[in-house]
């Protein structure tokens, strides 16, 4: 490769939720600013911007068309070009919300709210290799999620009782 | 947080990536799983000019068992580690670290090779990987093969040569009743070890017969602890045993004082981390002391 191919801005197109978003970005762009600026879905947060607090979690597909959950802060857009993504718009149906939504609402397991799309997402990402996970393993799932008003108890509860409804479901993103 | 302006390529070659780098030696990085240099480069304390994303190059996910070595191909992600059936088969110690580094998210995308050549003295896989007795398959104008112990210089500081590239983590499988372990002590979730060991042990009959221990976070590199290694060595493992090898890792340790604790207190834990590890390695052989 030579120089000519090295550019430090690239078009570059993302499909999120089932629909293609296409850019010209710059190379050093935040995945997580290609899905709130440019896509304009705003539900995935930035909290800390340092790989820390996981507000920024979303789905994406690998090569294996396995869904992985990942910091969008800390990847650029440009190395997602030509990949899957879900967020915490693509999973209601219908208007009908997902179980682990419901289980959320049901648990109350937000105060604040800032965290939840991230908790969420984290949540979904753990629970297709843990179908059937323990509380302590529901804590180590979650734990690169932080909740500031640090309501944990009842987030635990939710995701505990979102696998208890998800079960018998074959995808649990579906 | 904006990286400073760079120049992004995403061969799909190994070697298209190599001459890019050799070429380019002190302007180009790698990048792999990104979760230590996208961070970096947010905070402005690394500014490559150029990025090769080597994550479109195909065939560097693997994870296999050939001629009795476990390899590790650069692109191998820790969680991939952390839920492969081959090494919780074959060298479990690997999947007992991997689901300790970080959380899921930064799991999901950092690899193991890339921790290494990254060499954080606080990471975890450097000490797991002098442990195993490992050996790294190193692509750069020629191929060349360094092993473990030679690899680690010091702080962030390794035997890699600008624009090499570690393509392959090469571990040598176990063969008798080996038992293993790695004690990570944090802070707080996810956060870097105050301290970490990693322990493989072999009993035969009633004794040690192989033992490789090797620290992280408490010196300015991941080390081996030689002595305490010796001193285990065709010995039956005892209490006392166990708390003599454990005092050579307080003694070792060259720590730095910061917000994980001070100099004695990390001492401290490395000798207690490595009790621990020592003797939860030697239940798993086998043994039945306390």
């Amino acid at each position: 490769m030579t120089e000519k191919e090295a550019n430090d801005r690239m078009s570059i197109s993302i499909n999120i939720n089932g629909k293609d978003y296409s850019a010209e970005v710059e190379a050093r762009l935040l995945l997580v600013h290609f899905i709130r600026d440019i896509a304009g879905l705003t539900g995935t947060h930035v909290g800390c911007d340092t790989t820390h607090c996981g507000a920024c979690t979303v789905l994406m597909q690998d090569e294996e068309q396995k869904w992985r959950a990942i910091k969008s802060c800390t990847i650029f857009a440009v190395q997602a070009d030509g990949k899957k993504l879900k967020t915490i718009e693509g999973l209601a149906k219908n208007g009908e919300l997902h179980p682990i939504q419901k289980a959320f609402w049901e648990n109350h397991a937000l105060q604040c709210g800032y965290c939840t799309p991230g908790m969420i997402m984290s949540s979904l990402g753990f629970l297709q290799y843990n179908r059937n996970p323990t509380e302590e393993e529901v804590r180590h799932g979650i734990s690169g999620n932080l909740c500031r008003c640090t309501g944990y108890q009842n987030i635990v509860k939710a995701v505990l009782a979102a696998a208890k409804e998800l079960k018998d479901k074959p995808n649990i993103l579906d | 947080m904006y990286p400073r302006t760079f120049r992004y390529l995403a061969p799909k070659t190994l070697s298209e990536a190599v001459d890019f780098a050799l070429s380019h030696p002190e302007e180009a990085k790698y990048l792999a799983g990104g979760q230590s240099l996208i961070p970096m480069m947010k905070l402005r304390i690394a500014s490559p000019s150029y990025i090769i994303d080597v994550n479109r190059i195909k065939d560097l996910s693997y994870i296999k068992v050939t001629d009795s070595k476990l390899l590790i191909g650069a692109l191998a992600r820790h969680s991939d580690i952390e839920h492969s059936l081959t090494v919780e088969k074959n060298m479990p110690i690997l999947k007992e670290a991997a689901a300790q580094i970080a959380d899921q998210q930064v799991r999901n995308l950092g690899t193991m090779a890339g921790s290494i050549s990254h060499a954080d003295p606080a990471a975890d896989w450097p000490a797991v990987a002098l442990a195993c007795k490992a050996e790294f398959s190193i692509v750069g104008r020629n191929e060349r093969t360094v092993r473990a112990d030679d690899f680690f210089l010091g702080p962030f500081q390794t035997a890699l040569e600008p624009g090499e590239f570690l393509k392959e983590i090469r571990i040598p499988l176990p063969d008798g009743r080996y038992g293993y372990s790695y004690m990570k002590f944090e802070r707080k979730a996810g956060d870097f070890a105050t301290v970490g060991v990693a322990v493989m042990l072999r009993l035969k009959e009633n004794a040690i017969d192989d033992a490789a221990i090797a620290l992280t976070a408490v010196a300015p590199k991941q080390f081996r602890l030689y002595d305490a290694e010796k001193l285990l060595m065709g010995k039956e493992p005892s209490k006392e045993l166990i708390e003599e090898a454990s005092k050579v890792a307080a003694e070792k340790s060259e720590p730095s004082a910061d917000l994980r604790g001070s100099v004695e207190y990390k001492r401290e834990m490395a000798r207690i981390f490595t009790k621990r590890a020592i003797k939860a390695a030697l239940v798993r052989a086998g043994w039945g002391g306390s």
